[in-house]
């Protein structure tokens, strides 16, 4: 089923749990318009706090729900002619009839407020269980603070995906502030379940990079000295990594868990595939130390936001580049493992929905083939290359 | 929910067909180009008819899973206007045109509670309705009304699969449905999904109003082809055109208007727009309105009919005749 060569243009599945935004990007002050998985969204919350997804087009005529208004404790009300719907989509008032046509609805997407995000489902509803949503518990647990920002990609998902998925890159994108040469000569071990990912990687007695070095600092004031390095990298499809991250004074036993005499952070990543070259990247930063200072959690946000802004600047040239050159493909290399098992996750979700791996293409399996059942457990092929 | 109104066109294959009922048959299809079909989901036909192209919307009764083989029940009126004739004449290796799965029906899941109502054939748009809902476990009830057994299709398999959460009120055993009643016995926050004639549809419609329930809760399915009366033949006239036309008990008056001649608006067909209105100027005899554009209060006031599914009836002892105004 996998193709030889890397998909450019990843299409992304739709029976899945995407972030739509912030928890408090959405209220009841505004509408807020945003697409995620290709499908245009109105989202605000009822008066009693629940969050709406609704499809941002009217049943009439098609016009923006969310330049509309919100109209009693529920309902949000067309711009154009003034239609209402309430948080199910369903019309509760054609203004120049008495009666109410009764196929006037827009399509409602279940919604679930969870780790600081608003999460939306706009596959099929019945296969909606709020428990396939990715664990993010660092978010939003007592024992951990932090803070983040959206970056607005103009690339395609998988390729913040790849991003994430090989570190390497940080010695030459980060050269400033995490990246160092030990990254791309230490060893990494992949492994994968069904609908995980796992790369890890430990960097024994090493110097501390100035973002490391600051945070060491923020917990051990005046600590110098060298270093063991983890940085331990969790897919759970289709697209959410959370980063287990953090440094600890050299050989003093965190590679084999006590981390006591270190700093642990984790990098909360999660995309939100907008249309087939753009995305939503959610993340934040979070730490389980030092939980009473805003000035540490404003810092690292603002650290770590400049760092990604040079992700991003690569991750638009990239995308500028693959579309500049249609007729050349990827190739691959051993450090890929990761990003590509999460695309063999990801294309298993596709298959398993019956679309084609690439975005754009026919999104339905030709009809001589039989399409798979979305429980059909695939043959695990073996790992590419340890 | 995809609510899905997009045609796409495609061919299939008549696998099977057996009659259900005297009045009922069941086609199963085998479509060129599947789709998965969600709960509420129909498929319109082109039909040829007399050496024209017509179009007819059936509900998709049950499907494989992957959407290949679909099952539609004809019904035969005895109005019919020629379809269910060219339908029911199908064999196996017959091919046919139809659209992909439509949906103006669509099942909300997550709702507390859920009330399935079905009259006649109107169970053809509820089955699926009913096995979706089993299959995710919520709390369901069903109630399907007839006027006798041996004319209401699938109701083994139907009482087979939901055991005692089936109720049927059949009218020749002394077991009709008391609208009035059953919504009465509505547990509040009860979504009602109603396909059936459009006497059973106003009876709810207007129970419901009466007592107030949110008009969201209640979802129905129209038909277009059942009312008060039975379809009998009469006369439309506009004379802003000088035309008169005979609307015969088989046809529809928009139909019977096209026919002669008149430039007519329209969109849905089946009584939910409204853009088929015509204004009465004159009428000899009552207005069997057939829809669902007008209110209780309008359809009294005789002003205005929606002609693509409202009819007349002629007043005892003379005929039936109605001067429109078209747009």
């Amino acid at each position: 089923m996998s193709d030889a060569v890397a998909a450019k243009l990843l299409d992304y599945p739709r029976n899945a749990w995407y972030v739509a935004a912030w928890d408090h990007e959405i209220g009841r002050k505004a509408i807020l318009a945003r697409t995620v998985a290709g499908r245009p969204l109105a989202l605000y919350r009822t008066e009693d706090g629940t969050p709406v997804a609704l499809a941002d087009a009217c049943w009439h005529r098609l016009a923006p729900l969310s330049q509309g208004v919100l109209v009693g404790p529920e309902d949000i009300r067309c711009p154009y002619h003034g239609i209402t719907y309430d948080s199910r989509g369903r019309c509760t008032s054609m203004p120049a009839q008495e009666t109410i046509n009764p196929s006037a609805l827009v399509p409602s997407f279940p919604v679930v407020d969870r780790y600081r995000y608003v999460w939306v489902w706009v596959g099929d509803p019945t296969l909606a269980d709020p428990a396939l949503i990715p664990d993010m518990h660092q978010m939003s647990d007592a024992d951990w603070t932090g803070d983040g920002l959206t970056i607005h990609a103009p690339c395609n998902y998988q390729l913040i995906l790849d991003n994430l998925m090989d570190l390497t890159h940080e010695e030459f994108v980060h050269s400033s502030s995490i990246g160092q040469k030990e990254l791309s000569e230490s060893e990494f071990v992949t492994s994968h379940t069904d609908t995980t990912v796992t790369v890890e990687r430990w960097m024994h007695d090493i110097e501390a990079p100035p973002f490391w070095l600051k945070n060491m600092r923020d917990k051990f004031p005046g600590f110098s000295g060298r270093v063991d390095r983890w940085q331990i990298i969790h897919f759970e499809a289709p697209s959410t990594i959370c980063i287990d991250v953090g440094v600890a004074k050299a050989g003093t036993g965190a590679p084999e868990g006590d981390r006591s005499q270190g700093v642990n952070g984790y990098v909360m990543n999660t995309i939100s595939p907008e249309t087939d070259r753009t995305s939503h990247y959610f993340w934040s930063f979070q730490r389980n130390y030092r939980l009473e200072s805003q000035l540490i959690t404003t810092q690292l946000r603002q650290g770590v936001h400049g760092v990604f802004g040079e992700d991003e600047a690569m991750l638009a040239a990239q995308q500028a580049a693959i579309d500049a050159n249609p007729d050349y493909e990827f190739y691959s290399l051993n450090i890929d493992a990761g990003g590509m098992w999460v695309r063999r996750l990801l294309e298993r979700m596709l298959a398993a929905e019956g679309r084609d791996r690439v975005a754009g293409a026919a999104t339905r399996l030709p009809s001589t083939s039989s399409p798979l059942p979305a429980s059909t457990a695939l043959p695990v092929a073996p790992l590419p290359v340890a | 929910m995809a609510v899905s109104r997009t045609e796409v066109w495609q061919f299939g294959t008549v696998t099977a067909s057996r009659a259900l009922t005297p009045e009922i048959r069941r086609i199963e299809i085998d479509v060129d180009d599947p789709a998965p079909v969600a709960p509420g989901a129909h498929v319109d036909v082109r039909i040829p008819i007399q050496g024209q192209s017509e179009r007819r919307s059936y509900s998709i009764v049950d499907a494989s899973p992957d959407g290949r083989r679909i099952a539609l029940s004809v019904y035969t009126s005895p109005v019919s206007r020629g379809g269910a004739a060219v339908m029911n004449a199908h064999e196996p290796g017959d091919r046919i045109e139809l659209t992909r799965p439509l949906n103006d029906f669509p099942l909300r899941p997550g709702a507390r509670r859920y009330l399935l109502i079905a009259g006649g054939v109107g169970v053809t748009a509820i089955l699926g309705m009913a096995a979706r809902l089993r299959e995710l476990g919520a709390a369901y009830e069903l109630r399907y009304a007839g006027r006798s057994r041996q004319l209401m299709a699938y109701v083994d398999e139907l009482s087979a699969t939901h055991g005692d959460l089936l109720t049927l009120h059949v009218g020749d055993e002394g077991t009709s449905m008391s609208v009035p009643q059953l919504v009465d016995s509505l547990e509040p926050g009860t979504e009602v999904y109603v396909c059936g004639p459009i006497r059973l549809m106003d009876a709810i419609r207007r129970a419901w109003l009466e007592r107030g329930l949110p008009i969201a809760d209640l979802r129905m399915e129209t038909f277009g082809n059942s009312g008060w009366f039975d379809a009998q033949e009469f006369t439309v006239r506009i004379p802003a055109i000088g035309l008169e036309a005979r609307v015969l008990p088989n046809q529809s008056m928009l139909e019977a208007l096209e026919a002669a001649g008149a430039d007519m608006m329209w969109d849905c067909r089946k009584g939910e727009c409204g853009l088929c209105e015509v204004r009465v100027l004159d009428l000899d005899g009552d207005i069997d309105h057939r829809d669902v554009f007008y209110s209780e209060r309008q359809r009294n006031a005789r002003e205005k009919m929606c002609c693509c599914v409202s009819r007349v009836v002629a007043p005892p002892g003379g005929s039936a005749i109605v001067t429109v105004v078209t747009s």
